[in-house]
């Protein structure tokens, strides 16, 4: 998106967001240390986890008690030496919650406010995100007749053309209905492949971090639980307790090999092949799959007369046992994990723990395109 | 309009005519020079949080729970050519209030500032700072803030603040006759003149006219004031 983002000045890796803050408020302590690179790095923690505090800090308009904020080496918060670089001058673009759009303006002058404001110079890329976000038709409209999702649209393409540094974005899907959610993550996942730049998510939604995230770091009570690669947290069953036990899942990355011609695409994973009915991506096309906990079940032999098409042979890797009468089990399906949820009482009668070999049916799998650049898309470099 | 042949009617226009002028010139100067300092009390008292406060607040509402006199009264203390604050006017800046047009300005102004400060300082609680926070987020200082996003905002606030200020100075009578007395051609507006027919023989023909031409101000007023309201929220809130 635009100069900074489409530009060959700022190279790929190496661009980071890194924050360590600590905040009280009241009885809640917020004490956390990550850094966002490159790519979507999802917040991911339940209401009252402190998501929103640490973007209203990153943002600036919420002060730390003490910690660093830079982004790109820059510093925009540092207790070490009194720097706390005022919220206009941060170069962050905030996706807020709500659209937050001037009721004062039309679309196109939300959309260039950043550049009346001063901070974005030149003739930024108006057409480019405007395209980028299907908003075109909307230039000259008055915010209050726009849809719930042209206006989380245009919200998200008036922080870009504000030539930001950094992205931050606070549950932008939130307030949306999962119709509206569905119009808009095709454009994030464009965003997301586009933008050269750190861009910090935050959202409690699963079916979104499985979609969008490059990086995870998981909050629990103001902490940092764990951070990284958001195969291997969707996938570790000590987490599952934080994601809950309906919304758990594996994310794989999978490749389309072919279309059948009874309407079946085939889609390879590290483990196996994968049966879904025909997907709109040409063979090579990288997709990440998710594979909820509760949609797997497990076989000691390979089942024979079902209707299920997509079986797997996994081993047990570890088992978890919750407090209530279910187990998660985590299985190694070539190098990839997945995660299975299956009662206490199933365990015992197959004699389940690791090691021990057996056959994952996966009753349903989601598919959505692989951020490119990552492990699986080599196809784009 | 008085019924034509009326003798007493070549008379007393001049100072109809008169009183008139002078009431819209007094209002008028009366409002305009008071909006900065409105906008300005309206803001401090709807968006800061600082000692005195209270003391302002209630400073501002004084002349609207006084009784009218006693603001005149304070004014003539203070303004008068031997008050404090009118000595020192007189000599730093040559202005002289007492007994003269300006001095009616001021009164009006003080009547209606608590109304002015009113109407504006309820659209400043009225402006969402969630929107100024994401002003803030694309580049926009405070002050550029203020200029693009609140005061656009609060412009049909202002516009109904100045309308009712106008109209309240058009109208004012006891702190008017109080601090500058009643001066044909000087300090004579229409409530003054008014009372100052109704005082005199024969006088009651060109109190009515006057009147009427204080209904019909009024209602230019009230309907200038929907108009424009109508068409900055229009703009503000955006045609739908």
């Amino acid at each position: 998106m635009g100069r900074r983002a489409g530009g060959a000045a700022h190279p790929r890796r190496g661009v980071s967001l890194s924050v360590a803050i600590r905040r009280r408020q009241g009885d809640f302590t917020l004490d956390v240390a990550f850094d966002a690179p490159n790519g979507v790095t999802v917040l991911f923690g339940r209401s009252g986890a402190g998501k929103s505090t640490v973007v209203s800090a990153v943002a600036g308009l919420l002060r730390p008690d003490a910690g660093r904020i830079a982004v790109n080496g820059r510093r925009l918060f540092d207790t070490a030496d009194a720097t706390d670089v005022p919220v206009h001058r941060r170069r962050a673009g905030v996706v807020f919650q709500e659209p937050r759009l001037f009721p004062h303006l039309t679309v196109r002058d939300n959309l260039l406010y950043g550049r009346r404001a001063g901070r974005a110079r030149g003739d930024g890329p108006l057409g480019e995100v405007t395209e980028l976000l299907g908003i075109g038709g909307l230039l000259e409209r008055r915010t209050a007749g726009l849809s719930g999702g042209e206006a989380s649209r245009v919200a998200i393409g008036r922080a870009l053309l504000s030539e930001p540094d950094f992205l931050l974005m606070d549950e932008p899907l939130a307030a949306l209905d999962a119709a509206r959610r569905a119009e808009i993550l095709p454009y994030l996942e464009r965003l997301r492949d586009g933008a050269r730049m750190p861009i910090l998510y935050v959202s409690h939604n699963l079916a979104e971090v499985a979609r969008l995230a490059t990086h995870l770091v998981v909050l629990e009570d103001g902490r940092v639980a764990r951070a990284g690669e958001p195969e291997t947290l969707l996938s570790d069953p000590e987490l599952v307790r934080l994601f809950g036990l309906r919304e758990a899942g594996a994310v794989l990355r999978a490749r389309v090999e072919a279309h059948a011609e009874d309407g079946v695409s085939e889609l390879s994973i590290s483990g196996g092949t994968l049966f879904l009915p025909r997907i709109d991506a040409a063979p090579g096309t990288p997709l990440r799959v998710r594979i909820l906990a509760q949609d797997v079940m497990l076989a000691t032999e390979r089942p024979r007369g079902i209707s299920a098409l997509n079986v797997l042979p996994v081993t047990v890797v570890a088992l978890r046992y919750g407090g209530g009468p279910g187990v998660t089990a985590q299985l190694a399906a070539g190098d990839d994990r997945l995660l299975a949820r299956v009662t206490r009482r199933s365990a015992a009668a197959l004699g389940l723990s690791p090691g021990t070999r057996c056959y994952a049916v996966l009753k349903s799998v989601a598919v959505a395109p692989a951020d490119i650049g990552g492990p699986g898309g080599d196809a784009a470099g | 309009m008085l019924p034509p042949g009326s003798e007493t009617w070549p008379e007393l226009w001049p100072g109809i005519r008169e009183a008139v002028i002078l009431s819209l010139r007094v209002a008028l100067v009366a409002t305009l020079a008071s909006l900065p300092f409105g906008i300005a009390t309206a803001w401090l008292l709807a968006r800061r949080r600082f000692p005195g406060r209270a003391v302002l607040n209630g400073l501002v509402h004084l002349p609207l729970i006084l009784p009218p006199v006693v603001t005149g009264y304070v004014l003539l203390v203070l303004f008068g050519r031997q008050g404090p604050l009118g000595a020192a006017l007189d000599q730093l800046f040559g202005i002289s209030l007492a007994f003269r047009w300006t001095g009616a300005a001021l009164a009006a102004a003080i009547m209606a500032f608590p109304l002015m400060v009113r109407a504006i300082r309820l659209a400043f609680e009225a402006v969402d700072p969630r929107l100024e926070a994401a002003a803030a987020t694309l580049g926009a200082s405070g002050p550029r803030v203020f200029a693009t996003v609140t005061l656009p905002l609060v412009a049909p606030g202002i516009v109904a603040g100045a309308i009712l200020a106008f109209a309240k100075a058009m109208g004012e009578f006891g702190a008017t006759i109080t601090f500058v007395s009643n001066i044909p051609g000087e300090t004579r507006t229409i409530p003054s003149a008014i009372y100052a027919f109704l005082q005199a023989p024969g006088g009651e023909r060109a109190a009515l006219a006057l009147v009427l031409v204080s209904v019909v101000i009024a209602l230019a007023a009230l309907f200038a004031s929907e108009w424009v309201g109508a068409r900055v929220a229009r703009r503000i809130r955006g045609a739908a």
